[in-house]
């Protein structure tokens, strides 16, 4: 019972991720998909991954937004990195705000792109807040049911 | 998979042991299927490899393109298909598209997170097989076994046209069952080995047997292609013919259709490129000028030689002839700038790209003596100034020409072909006096007569050095940076060079290897100036060496702007070497007003100091 307390409740986590846009439901399904016995925290591992990755794409981003002319064509070349891979793992809010400051970028709005950094990177810190809950609930329910094996 | 074996399939096949697929059953084909994926995003790479695993494929995977690119050349039949992504720092995805295409003929898939029908488009141009949006889908994945069998079957089916097919229908291509075509080799010999030897494996399944050995297109065979392609004229330049005139045991004529095509794309993009840059245009694709015949038969001889060794790029033997000559690099007028950014791939065949193997030839054949970088001197290659600065101040040093290819990584191929040629030829300059000829009174020479010079220049490249030739790398390198167009010029001039070289040394190898390398693209407006350039040096030397030079640069120029295989013509007699100096320098004028530049004008690149080349 308590393991399928858990499972609902990571369950419930996971919708509510959806629902508020957080997360994009295809994308994070076809990661769990890809989870299985030989890799049964195969999301959280590229979640980890992830933040990692992006962590060091938002320092540059902050270097580069630092200087000053601002070099627009790196901006672009790190956000579109950075974008990238929020999509791969399905993180729909970040990649809008990815988009949104490309915009900016590219018209060469260094004001522009300096407020939406700061879009970008509250969304990516409230992801990543929520999604630390969401592996540790998973975690505690059981890795193997949480995930479904295609197998 | 099964190894192969076991069906009966020729043993041989499983040699591909390396692959666990070969332990599967072909049958299960796609399963084993052997992907290379190459992305700097280590997430979206992690994922990939996770979702090509899921689909039991084999995966290896990259987060930098060059180390793909050395991975797959040190195993060419090792993968089945390459999945890239566009956006990547150290090698443009499309680069390393075309590179792979060229030199592995692998099927290439372009994928990002960019799906901006420009890009998309790009993918199309430079013959990516398919081009998957990111996030990419597993959906999109379990399909891309599909251009890996096309491709095969592709492949078969000129074979088969070729032989008359009775195989119709017959699992010909069974020869090894396993995807890997390339049994072990994976060189064309390996293709013909197999259809001797798997004529008993005819019962793997069709999928398995749609694979082909893969040939490997080598320096030299590149080369030897090139050359064939000129000599044909690019117009007419028949895979049929081709084959027949390469004479290569084992080459089928789809090897070689898709082949051409390849190098048709590049050459398109290549006159694409130099069209902005040099309005020459086809001119320097006239071909074979008359006068130019002999030429190529020296040219032939000693370009050859450079080609087989190296790939010199052109504007590695431009810079080596300008160093020789102690000439500011070559510096054409007007397209300089194509060429510059060329001969930056050019050097760079140093690398240890050159997979043609040539690799370490080049740096003996270089050093032959320092003669030989004379050679280059005359012989205007797209190298870039700096190059041919560097080369300058070393001397024949070839290792000038060396470093300077460190500068491109992309140019992988070419350059290394530059270098070689450089061996061969006695260096036209040893007295170097010729080669000293102003370039800048050599560019006078009217475009016109230019281009029709450079796409001799161009083919002239090619019959010397068919062998060095290597240009599908360059091609590439210069796609990316533009000149690349001026690289085919470039090797043009190396090749006409060789022709008025041909008393005094081996220029004309200088000349063709040059033409091989498509970096160099020479501006073509020192076409004109190439032509007096070989006038001039023709005085300074005290022969025929002069008129190569001037021709030169008129296939550089020329070479680029055609892009058009015409191009590849170079078989046109532009070897002037032949030419006494009066006959030559009398052609070259006429050259310049007929608009006819055989394709001698490869000389061209002497004529240009490379400095001036704008980049």
């Amino acid at each position: 019972m308590d393991r399928n307390q858990s499972h609902r409740q990571v369950a419930t986590m996971k919708q509510s991720l959806f629902d508020q846009g957080y997360l994009d439901h295809e994308q994070f399904n076809q990661l769990e998909e890809l989870q299985d016995d030989a890799n049964p925290n195969f999301v959280e591992e590229v979640v980890t991954l992830y933040y990692r990755d992006s962590a060091r794409l938002v320092h540059s981003i902050e270097q580069a937004l630092e200087k000053s002319p601002i070099d627009f064509n790196k901006l672009d070349s790190y956000m579109h990195q950075f974008r990238g891979s929020s999509s791969s793992i399905g993180a729909k809010k970040v990649k809008a705000e990815c988009s949104l400051f490309r915009e900016y970028c590219r018209a060469g709005n260094g004001e522009g792109c300096m407020r939406t950094f700061q879009q970008v990177k509250k969304e990516y810190t409230a992801l990543r807040k929520k999604l630390e809950t969401f592996f540790q609930l998973a975690r505690q329910a059981g890795p193997v049911d949480r995930a479904r094996r295609p197998k | 998979m099964n190894p192969g074996n076991g069906r009966g399939v020729v043993s041989s096949v499983s040699s591909r042991v390396s692959r666990k697929s070969s332990e599967t059953v072909p049958d299960q084909f796609p399963v084993g299927l052997r992907v290379m994926v190459v992305d700097d995003d280590p997430t979206c790479l992690m994922i990939l490899e996770k979702m090509l695993r899921t689909c039991k494929y084999e995966v290896k995977r990259c987060s930098r393109a060059e180390e793909a690119l050395s991975i797959l050349r040190g195993n060419s039949n090792g993968y089945d298909v390459v999945i890239s992504d566009v956006h990547m720092p150290d090698m443009d995805g499309f680069k390393l598209l075309e590179q792979v295409g060229l030199e592995m003929d692998l099927p290439v898939i372009m994928m990002s997170a960019d799906d901006s029908k420009s890009v998309v488009m790009k993918g199309v141009t430079h013959g990516a097989c398919d081009y998957l949006i990111k996030p990419v889908r597993i959906e999109a994945l379990k399909n891309i076994w599909q251009h890996v069998v096309r491709k095969r079957k592709n492949e078969w089916k000129e074979v088969e046209q070729q032989s008359g097919s009775a195989d119709d229908g017959q699992p010909k291509q069974s020869e090894d069952g396993d995807y890997s075509s390339s049994v072990n080799e994976g060189s064309w010999r390996n293709s013909k080995r197999r259809k001797d030897d798997d004529e008993d494996g005819e019962d793997r399944d069709d999928t398995s047997t749609l694979k082909k050995p893969r040939v490997v297109w080598s320096v030299e065979l590149h080369q030897q292609f090139v050359g064939a392609v000129n000599q044909l004229g690019i117009d007419k330049a028949v895979p049929k013919k081709i084959l027949e005139l390469m004479n290569v045991p084992g080459l089928t004529r789809e090897n070689v259709a898709s082949h051409l095509q390849k190098y048709r794309l590049y050459l398109r993009r290549l006159s694409g490129v130099s069209q902005h840059q040099n309005n020459l245009g086809s001119p320097f694709m006239n071909p074979q000028d008359p006068g130019y015949g002999p030429l190529s038969t020296l040219n032939g001889i000693d370009l050859q030689t450079l080609a087989a060794t190296g790939q010199l790029p052109a504007q590695s033997l431009a810079n080596l002839q300008a160093a020789g000559l102690g000439r500011a690099a070559i510096a054409p007028k007007s397209r300089i700038p194509i060429p510059v950014v060329d001969q930056r791939n050019l050097f760079s065949f140093e690398n240890p790209k050159l997979t043609f193997g040539d690799t370490q030839q080049q740096p003996q054949h270089l050093n032959n003596g320092g003669k030989q970088i004379n050679l280059l001197h005359g012989i205007p290659t797209n190298m870039e100034p700096k190059q041919l600065v560097n080369l300058h101040h070393q001397g024949n040093s070839i290792p000038a020409v060396q470093s300077v290819q460190s500068v491109h990584n992309g140019s992988y191929q070419p350059q290394s072909r530059v270098q070689q040629p450089m061996g061969n030829y006695n260096p036209v300059s040893h007295t170097s006096p010729m080669i000293n000829f102003p370039l800048s009174s050599i560019y006078p020479l009217p475009n016109n007569p230019a281009k029709g010079g450079f796409p001799e220049d161009v083919t002239s490249e090619m019959k010397g050095s068919t062998p060095g030739f290597v240009p599908s790398y360059d091609i590439f390198n210069e796609l990316n940076h533009q000149q690349k167009v001026h690289d085919w010029e470039l090797q043009n001039v190396g090749l006409t060079f060789n022709a008025t070289q041909q008393a005094n040394n081996s220029i004309d190898v200088v000349g063709t290897s040059i033409v091989g390398s498509p970096h160099q693209a020479f501006p073509s407006s020192s076409q004109g100036s190439g032509l007096s350039r070989n006038a001039s040096v023709v005085h300074a030397n005290n022969n025929n060496n002069a008129i190569s030079m001037g021709q030169h640069h008129m296939s550089n120029n020329n070479f680029y702007h055609e892009n058009n295989p015409v191009r590849v013509k170079l078989e046109t007699p532009l070897f002037p070497e032949q030419f006494g100096q009066d006959d030559l320098m009398s052609a070259l004028l006429k050259q310049q007003q007929g608009g006819i530049v055989p394709a001698e004008n490869d000389f061209d690149f002497d004529g240009y100091s490379i400095d001036n080349i704008p980049v």
